[in-house]
Order: structure tokens, then C-alpha cells, then sequence
């Protein structure tokens, strides 16, 4: 064990400063120190993507990355998409088409979707295959995620186009 | 009276019960990252437990010395088998009425079991600590393959080397486990040996794993003031478990309590018993705190419960036009180093025995050899009902395997053989009574939508442009017909451990009107909040968004067997449904009442009673469910509750025709897939959107399965395997894009005729992807490839067939 450093990390919009060894995972900070518990651990390996999260804008597998590597970065996790009273359009459009059953691919998941469609609002069915084929689901058969990030995409445009 | 009378088409839809496509109720807590799986679960206090585990397949264990261990700041114990021993529990009992170690008793039996359990305060001082842990090991020969195991001196198992018998009969030979026989053994062969026409294939299904995306684990929490144990888990079958621990540990069984949480898939793979779940459980007693355990990913896929792994002699016989006379299926079963398959008691070789499939075959004999070898223990059922997936793979090739010897299109030879829709309930030769099917119309209606007469005009083409040097791709078409057996099981002769596979439903209707129901089931991604919220719509006329659904939880659900082998909707569906039927027998009492008329003069219509002939004068449920709590009527005890527990009278035969079509590369073994065309009957369709969800899923784990998906391992026993960067697991990319169909044949003996559908893509799906590998290459001579069909398997299959110039 080494000496344990000082790590600031903001989440969801929300700063903390938290006290980890330097050998502790980003998912392992945000799981067990800061009970950040919708990103999983599935594999540990990168490459299942259940750990997905959003770090200084891009997606990242946090299973493998040190919290030390993340000092100072901003991070987005499911729990920083939407809100119960208002649902990010991608959590509304896998409820409607169906796009999860064990749930446990799902935030990371959306996770990545929801950064997609930001590098790529317009996206083909090719597009979303190859663009979340680092997130693994054992349920779904992927046809329905697929759906759903397309649908999204679609709504997310409308409502775009609606404000402007 | 009541002035407002909705429409009655309205008052239907707004309960969302039967046959609607319900959005699913689980969705806004898993979309908005408010699961709650096992390694969600923080207690304070709690320790966390890892495994030291061996290096070796077969080693004596000479030594294990933990004093480096427990000399690290932060570990709070390590248990080996020696302290385990004076507790009884250094060995437990499995599902398959073998035995098997917790912690390494003088031996390791194969790579990845577990030697030695560690508790600390973090997970990374319990890594640390697992790798302070000296055990000193002694090699010994290893054996990994199970016919070499039949003829070995090795002796896997000395525990048990002296006893000539198992439990399930004879053992000729130490590492044999068992022989299990169904069928007229001298019959069928006297038929095959006489016949016109036989083929005759030896054909392997491959070990692999259902690797669930969340692996397994468990929170261990004993109350020492109070004697209750509490074990949070992921468990298949929570009140299972908690009768086994009970057993194991003598805690009563009233101080347990077993929650299953959410489940982050399942598959098979939760269903058993493991050491995991022992240690933190005698951990949590020794150290009086909570213990968390959750394996990581090679442990899964290195320890916990394997799949298939059976080796099937086949020998299938005919009339020269075609009639199967005979079928004949010898197999050798690799159950690794302990018999640790999930099956019903009394079934070693689970409903193997369902491998005459849709076929009209008058006689036919199964024998099945459980051996021994270096590998995990496991067997379960991989998203299948116990080894049926196997008999539908076995039973597939063998009709393809035939159609060559006859020279017919394996189409046809499928359709002149099936079960006609005239003989149900039909008896199988091996002793199962078929429920319901129209197998021919499903048949012709999947062949249709293919245009398959078209696809074979296009893949003669395409053969004559591979001849003529035009092409270098091949088109295969698979095709699958399969029959499938779930919902375990009547109690007269299925069992686990003893208790019988019943399952259960209890009801309680709320004042307001809105009502609470819980199963002995458990769901791990199929829906149940949302589906069995429907079956009781429609019995109790409550809309589904006014019901909620609980499971898991032992101290408040009804005892249930759990969820495995498609058997929630088969058994606790139905307990549901007559749940209902309790209730809406009393509510028709209450109706009466409050109408003044006989008992006998009201109906059930939607959501109400109506006085009959009089349909204006009705009591809805609402206004029933509070008049059973705020009213004293004679001779009903208030309120408005029932029980049913659920003993099946028979399984249930879901059935479907799969076919895949695909183009072969010969020069690289790559396959594009073009087309996957999926028709299930499983009876009564629930939600129709949940059950396609369940076909894909099920299509692309049967997809990963045929096409790649497998645990191997060298002949020293390593798993070659463990993660995913060698175990394949499909993305996005390159799964295909499935087109589903369906027929309706209900079940005549369930309450609402469904069969269970979660299993059957697995099932039907495997042939499909296989047999559309083996029909690419079968015009050059190819009968038979083992899988998984990787690019390197087809790119040699095309090589030893000539292919490559």
C-alpha cells in the first residue's frame, strides 16, 4: 500500500475532494467512496463498458483508469443524465422500445448512447452498431438498444428543432 | 348507481393485462442508474471476502500457510478447509446429490478452485492478502478429456473411489459417475440395425458458459443479538437457498433471511450453490459482521457453472422414403471434477430424454454417461430448460445428417416426420407427454416467409458460380424445428433437493382498490413486474399499473423454486393466474352482496361484476376491494387476500422454427449472416414486446454459442478461456438483425394456455446458426463440424475438404 493522495473530482456537477491510494480504479472511488452506484463493474478488462462514464468529455471505461489519473477532471455518470422528474431522451426511448431486460449494461450504456449522439446527432444503424460496440449486453440481442438510440436521436433533433 | 360506463373496449385497455405490449415498470430505476444489484449493497461494518484459488487442475495440496497474510494490516481472517471442517461445511452437498469441496481438502480438482477464503477491510487489502497466502502444491497427472477418464488408473475423486455407487446407480469405473437410461435400448436397436437407410455421426456440444453480465456474489449479514442470518445474493432460487443453508449451517430456518436483489442476468449461472456463499456465510458468523463477496470475471467464467459439454452418438434410421423408424443417442457428459449440474433430482441428464424432438419416432433409447475429468463443476441449464438444448441440437444434425443419407431436402424430411397436430396430447417413445402443437403450420408458414424454394434456386446458383471459379462464397441455409420442455415441474417427479417444483403466488387487494402480489419466482431481466401484473389484470379486472409485483425476498414471498428452465410462467404464471381466481371467486361473493341478488346472479365482466341481464348494475373491483374491508358481510371474513400454490400437471412444449441464412467465405472461414428468421409458439402471448425482447436475446446468445462462444482448456487444465478477450461475447457490430414471427397453440392444462418462451431461441437457434455452417459446405462433402464455428474451425473444415486448391 502506498501513501494515499489527495484527488478532486467533479461528478454530476458536484465537486469532492476524496483521500485514495494511488492504485484505486475511478469506478472503485466512484462506487464505493462516493456511492455513485449506476456505473457497474462487469469485467474489469474494458470490454464490457458496464463502468462507462463520461471524463472531460468523452467516454471512458472507468474500470480501467486511475481515480489519481482523473484528478480534477468533470465526469458524468448516469445518474447525471436526466432527472426522475425529467428523463433524458435516451432513458425515455429505452423504456420505450424496449432496449434493456437485466438492466445492468444499461447505464453505461446510455451512458456512451448519450455521447454519440452528441459526436454524431444523426447517426445510421451502421453508425450506432460500431459506435456502442463497446458496451456488451447479454439480454437484449442489441436490436432493441439500437432502436432506441435511433429513436432518440430523432427525438433529441425534433425537440431541437422545435426550440429554435 | 354507477353513472359513468366506459366503453368496455376502453375499460380492457386501461387494465394492460393480457396480450398488450405493456411498457416494462423495471425500466425508469434501470435507466436512471436506481438498480439495486448485490455489489450495490453497503452494510456498515462489512468486510470484503476473496478466494486464493489453484493454479493446477489436479494437485495435492501439501500446505497452505496464511501467517504473511494475516500479519497485513486490514485482514481480519482466512479460512482454509481445516477450519472448516469442525463446522461440517469444508465440503457441501451439490443439486446433483454429489459433493462437493468448499475450500481444497488435501487436493485441488480443477484450475480456479477455491483453497483458501480471505476477509478484510477493502477488496484491495483482500487481493493483497490472497497473494500472501504460500500454499505448496504437488502436481498430479491431469485429465481433461472424458472417454481418456473412463479408461485412466488416475483417480479424480478418492473421496468417493471405493463406492461402486452413486447417487444415481452404478459407477464402473472411479472416475464414472453415473449411467442413466430412458427408451427400449434392444428395441431400437433391432429397428436401426435392420434399417433401410442409417446415418450415424458422432456430435460434440461444446462446453461454454451463460456468463451474465453482473458475475455472482453475496452479502452475508448474521445478526448475533437477535440469531438471524441475513444473505442478499444472486440467487436464481432465493428459497432454495435459504432451505440449503439452513441444512448446512443448522441455523433455523425461520432466523434466514434470503434476499435476491436485482439480478444482473442469470442464464443458468445463479441457479447453484458456491463456495462463495459458504465462506462469507460462516466468515459473517465467525467475525460477527457483514461479509461481501463478488467474484470477478475469470472467476466466473473459470469456476462457476459450465454448459453443455456433451459428447452424443447418434444413429437415426428410416424407410427409404423418409419415416423415421428409429433414433439412438449414446452420451458421454463431462461434468468436470464434481456433479454439480442443476437438474431435478430424480433427472441426471436433465429432459435430454425430450431429443426425439417434433418428430413422430415410434421407438428410440438414450443413455447417458456422467464422467469425471479435470474441469469446473457445473452443467447447468444455459438459457434452456435442464439439457434440452442439447437433445434439439443432437436431434437437428441428426435429421440434416439423414436427409443426406436420403438424398432429400432436409425440409421435407422434417415436415413427413412431425407430429401431427391430430395426435396431441402425444406420447414421446421416451416417455413424455407432448401438450399441444401445429407443427406444420408453423412450418410452412416460417418456410413461406422465407421464400425458401427461392433461397435454394439462389444457393444452387451461387455452388454452380463456386464451381465455375466465379465465387469464393458459399450460401448455407439452416434450418431448425424445434420442441422444447419446460416449466419443471409436477411434483411427483421433479425435485430439488427434495422439495418439490411447485411455485407460488400471493395476493393481497388494498382498500383503495390497487393491490401488491408476490411470487416465489424471481426475475433477472425477464420483466416479471410487468408481466405478472398483466396475467392479474385480466383475472381480477385491476388495472396492471394499480399492481405491484414482488419476488426475492423469503421473508415476505410465498416459497417458490425459482426462476430457471423457463418455468416462471409454466408454473408461477399459473399460480398467479388461479391467485386471481381466488379473489375474484370471493369479490363475485362481496358483488352479490352489495347488489342483492344470488351469488350466482352476477358475471365477471373487465373489471366488474354486472348483475346478469341487468349489465347497468354492476360493483366494480374498486368499490369491492373496499366494501371487503369496511363491511361486515355474512359468512365472508373481511378483506381480500389468496394464496395459490401451483403444482403443474404436466410441462409445457413450446416449439418454433428457426432459420438462418448465410454466406461462407472458404478462404478466410468468415460467415455473413443475411438473414435470421425466428418463429416461436409459446403458447398464450403475455406481452408480445417482452417476448421479442427475449428472442433476440436468446437468438444471439445461441448465435455467440454455434458461431464461437466456448470454455476451453489445454491438457493441463488450463482455461484457455477466462476473460473476454478469449471467451466471445458478441457486440453490436457483429450480431445479426432478426426477424421474429410467431403461432398461437395454447397449453390445454395451464390457466391461460402459455408455455414459457425465454429459453427457446437459445434452443432453436443453435441449430439454426450450425446447420446453415454445415449446409454451405455440405454440397462439397462436408457431414459433420463440431462448434463453435469460428473463422479458423470453417477456414480448416474448407481446407480438409480440398478447398484451398
Amino acid at each position: 500500500m502506498s501513501k494515499k493522495m489527495q484527488i478532486t473530482l467533479t461528478v454530476n456537477g458536484e465537486a469532492h475532494d476524496i483521500l485514495a491510494e494511488p492504485r484505486e480504479l475511478l469506478i472503485y472511488v466512484l462506487r464505493e467512496r462516493l456511492n455513485i452506484t449506476g456505473p457497474h463493474v462487469g469485467c474489469e478488462t474494458s470490454h464490457c463498458g458496464a463502468c462507462t462514464v463520461t471524463l472531460n468529455g468523452k467516454s471512458v471505461k472507468s474500470c480501467t483508469m486511475f481515480a489519481a489519473q482523473a484528478d480534477g477532471a468533470e465526469i458524468t455518470t448516469i445518474e447525471g443524465l436526466g432527472s426522475p422528474d425529467s428523463r433524458h431522451a435516451l432513458q425515455e426511448a429505452f423504456k420505450e422500445h424496449h432496449g434493456l431486460q437485466c438492466g445492468f449494461c444499461t447505464p453505461g450504456m446510455i451512458t456512451r448512447a448519450a455521447k454519440l449522439l452528441e459526436e454524431n446527432p444523426n447517426p445510421t444503424e451502421e453508425d450506432v452498431r460500431f459506435g456502442m460496440a463497446g458496451n456488451l449486453c447479454r439480454c437484449t440481442g442489441y436490436q432493441n438498444i439500437v432502436k432506441s438510440v435511433l429513436a432518440a436521436a430523432s427525438d433529441i433533433n425534433t425537440a431541437k428543432e422545435a426550440a429554435q | 348507481m354507477n353513472d359513468l360506463t366506459p366503453d368496455r373496449e376502453d375499460r380492457v385497455a386501461k387494465l394492460k393485462g393480457l396480450g398488450c405490449s405493456r411498457k416494462r415498470v423495471e425500466d425508469a430505476r434501470f435507466t436512471q442508474g436506481k438498480g439495486n444489484y448485490v455489489d450495490d449493497i453497503k452494510l456498515p461494518g462489512m468486510l470484503h471476502g476473496d478466494f486464493v484459488r489453484s493454479p493446477y487442475a489436479h494437485a495435492r495440496v501439501v500446505s497452505i500457510d496464511a501467517s504473511a497474510a494475516l500479519a497485513l494490516d486490514g485482514v481480519v481472517a482466512v479460512l482454509t478447509a481445516k477450519d472448516l471442517e469442525p463446522l461440517g461445511l469444508h465440503w457441501m452437498p451439490t443439486l446433483a446429490g454429489d459433493k462437493q469441496m468448499v475450500l481444497a481438502d488435501g487436493k485441488v480438482l480443477f484450475q480456479g478452485q477455491e483453497v483458501a477464503y480471505v476477509v478484510a477491510r477493502d477488496r484491495y487489502v483482500a487481493a493483497d492478502a490472497v497473494e500472501l497466502v504460500e500454499v505448496e502444491y504437488e502436481e498430479l497427472e491431469v485429465i481433461v478429456d472424458p472417454f481418456k477418464a473412463l479408461q485412466s488408473d488416475v483417480v479424480l475423486r478418492e473421496d468417493i473411489a471405493g463406492e461402486t455407487s452413486g447417487a444415481h446407480g452404478e459407477r464402473r469405473h472411479p472416475n464414472h459417475i453415473f449411467l442413466w437410461e430412458e427408451g427400449d435400448k434392444s428395441a431400437t436397436e433391432q429397428v436401426i440395425d435392420s434399417a433401410d437407410v442409417v446415418a450415424e455421426e458422432m456430435i460434440y456440444y461444446h462446453r461454454t458458459h451463460p456468463c451474465p453480465l453482473e458475475t455472482c456474489g453475496c452479502v452475508a449479514s448474521m445478526d448475533k443479538v437477535n440469531g438471524k442470518l441475513t444473505l442478499y445474493g444472486t440467487f436464481q432460487a432465493p428459497h432454495v437457498v435459504r432451505t440449503v443453508a439452513s441444512l448446512l449451517s443448522g441455523i433455523e430456518e425461520h432466523n434466514i433471511r434470503v434476499v435476491s436483489p436485482d439480478i444482473g442476468g442469470g442464464f443458468g449461472n445463479k441457479v447453484g450453490v458456491y463456495p462463495g456463499y459458504v465462506c462469507s456465510i460462516v466468515a459473517s458468523i465467525v467475525t460477527g459482521k457483514p461479509v461481501k463477496w463478488v467474484e470477478d470475471r475469470m472467476e466466473n467464467l473459470m469456476a462457476t457453472a459450465f454448459a453443455r459439454d456433451y459428447w452424443m452418438k447418434g444413429r437415426i434410421s428410416a424407410t427409404k422414403d423418409g419415416k423415421i423408424t428409429a433414433l439412438e443417442a449414446k452420451v458421454t457428459a463431462d461434468h468436470g471434477a464434481f456433479d454439480a449440474c442443476a437438474d431435478p433430482t430424480k433427472f441426471p441428464a436433465g429432459f435430454f430424454h425430450i431429443c426425439t424432438g417434433s418428430y413422430d419416432i415410434p421407438v428410440a433409447y438414450v443413455g447417458v454417461d456422467g464422467v469425471y475429468t479435470n474441469k469446473a463443476p457445473g452443467g447447468v441449464a444455459y438459457r434452456c430448460s435442464f439439457r434440452v438444448t442439447e437433445a434439439a441440437y443432437f436431434i437437428e444434425r441428426m435429421i440434416e445428417l439423414l436427409a443426406i443419407e436420403l438424398g432429400m431436402d432436409a425440409a421435407e424430411l422434417r415436415r413427413i416426420n412431425f407430429i401431427r397436430e391430430d395426435q396431441f396430447p402425444y406420447q414421446s417413445a421416451l416417455g413424455w407427454e407432448y401438450d399441444s402443437g401445429d407443427y406444420h403450420t408453423a412450418w410452412d408458414k416460417a418456410l413461406a416467409a422465407v421464400d425458401y424454394d427461392g433461397l435454394r434456386a439462389e444457393q444452387a446458383t451461387r455452388l454452380e458460380a463456386f464451381k465455375r471459379g466465379e465465387t469464393r462464397k458459399l450460401m448455407g441455409i439452416g434450418l431448425s424445428f424445434f420442441t422444447e420442455i419446460v416449466g419443471a415441474g409436477p411434483v411427483k417427479n421433479c425435485d430439488i433437493l427434495g422439495m418439490g417444483m411447485f411455485d407460488s403466488c400471493e395476493i393481497r387487494i388494498h382498500p383503495t382498490g390497487s393491490a401488491i402480489a408476490r411470487l416465489g419466482t424471481i426475475s433477472q431481466g425477464q420483466g416479471h413486474a410487468t408481466t405478472f401484473a398483466q396475467i392479474l389484470a385480466s383475472e381480477i379486472g385491476i388495472p396492471a399499473d394499480s399492481i405491484t409485483i414482488e419476488e426475492g425476498d423469503t421473508d415476505t414471498a410465498p416459497y417458490g423454486l425459482g426462476t430457471y428452465g423457463s418455468r416462471s410462467t409454466p408454473v408461477a404464471g399459473a399460480a398467479t393466474a388461479l391467485a386471481g381466481r381466488k379473489i375474484r371467486a370471493k369479490a363475485q361473493m362481496i358483488a352479490a352482496y352489495l347488489l342483492e341478488v344470488h351469488d350466482n346472479d352476477v358475471e365477471f365482466d373487465v373489471d366488474r361484476f354486472v348483475v346478469k341481464g341487468a349489465p347497468e348494475r354492476f360493483k366494480t373491483m374498486a368499490e369491492i376491494a373496499y366494501a371487503a374491508y369496511n363491511q361486515a358481510i355474512p359468512g365472508v371474513e373481511p378483506g381480500l387476500e389468496a394464496v395459490s400454490y401451483y403444482d403443474p400437471p404436466n410441462m409445457t412444449y413450446p416449439f418454433g422454427a428457426y432459420i438462418c441464412v448465410m454466406d461462407v467465405d472458404v478462404d478466410t472461414g468468415e460467415v455473413h449472416i443475411r438473414q435470421v428468421y425466428a418463429l416461436d409458439d409459446c403458447g398464450t402471448r403475455i406481452n408480445p414486446m417482452v417476448i421479442e425482447g427475449q428472442v433476440h436475446g436468446g437468438l444471439t446468445e445461441a448465435y455467440a454459442i454455434a458461431m464461437a462462444q466456448e470454455i476451453a482448456y489445454d491438457d493441463m487444465g488450463n482455461c484457455k478461456t477466462a476473460t473476454l478477450m478469449d471467451f466471445f461475447w458478441p457486440t453490436a457490430w457483429e450480431t445479426p438483425h432478426y426477424t421474429t414471427d410467431h403461432t398461437e397453440t395454447p397449453s390445454p392444462h395451464h390457466p391461460i394456455g402459455a408455455k414459457g418462451v425465454g429459453e427457446s431461441p437459445n434452443v432453436g437457434g443453435v441449430p439454426a446458426f450450425s446447420n446453415a455452417v454445415h449446409d454451405a459446405l455440405r454440397p462439397l462433402g462436408l457431414r459433420q463440424l463440431h462448434m463453435p464455428h469460428d473463422h479458423w474451425r470453417i477456414w480448416k473444415a474448407a481446407n480438409d475438404l480440398g478447398l484451398h486448391g
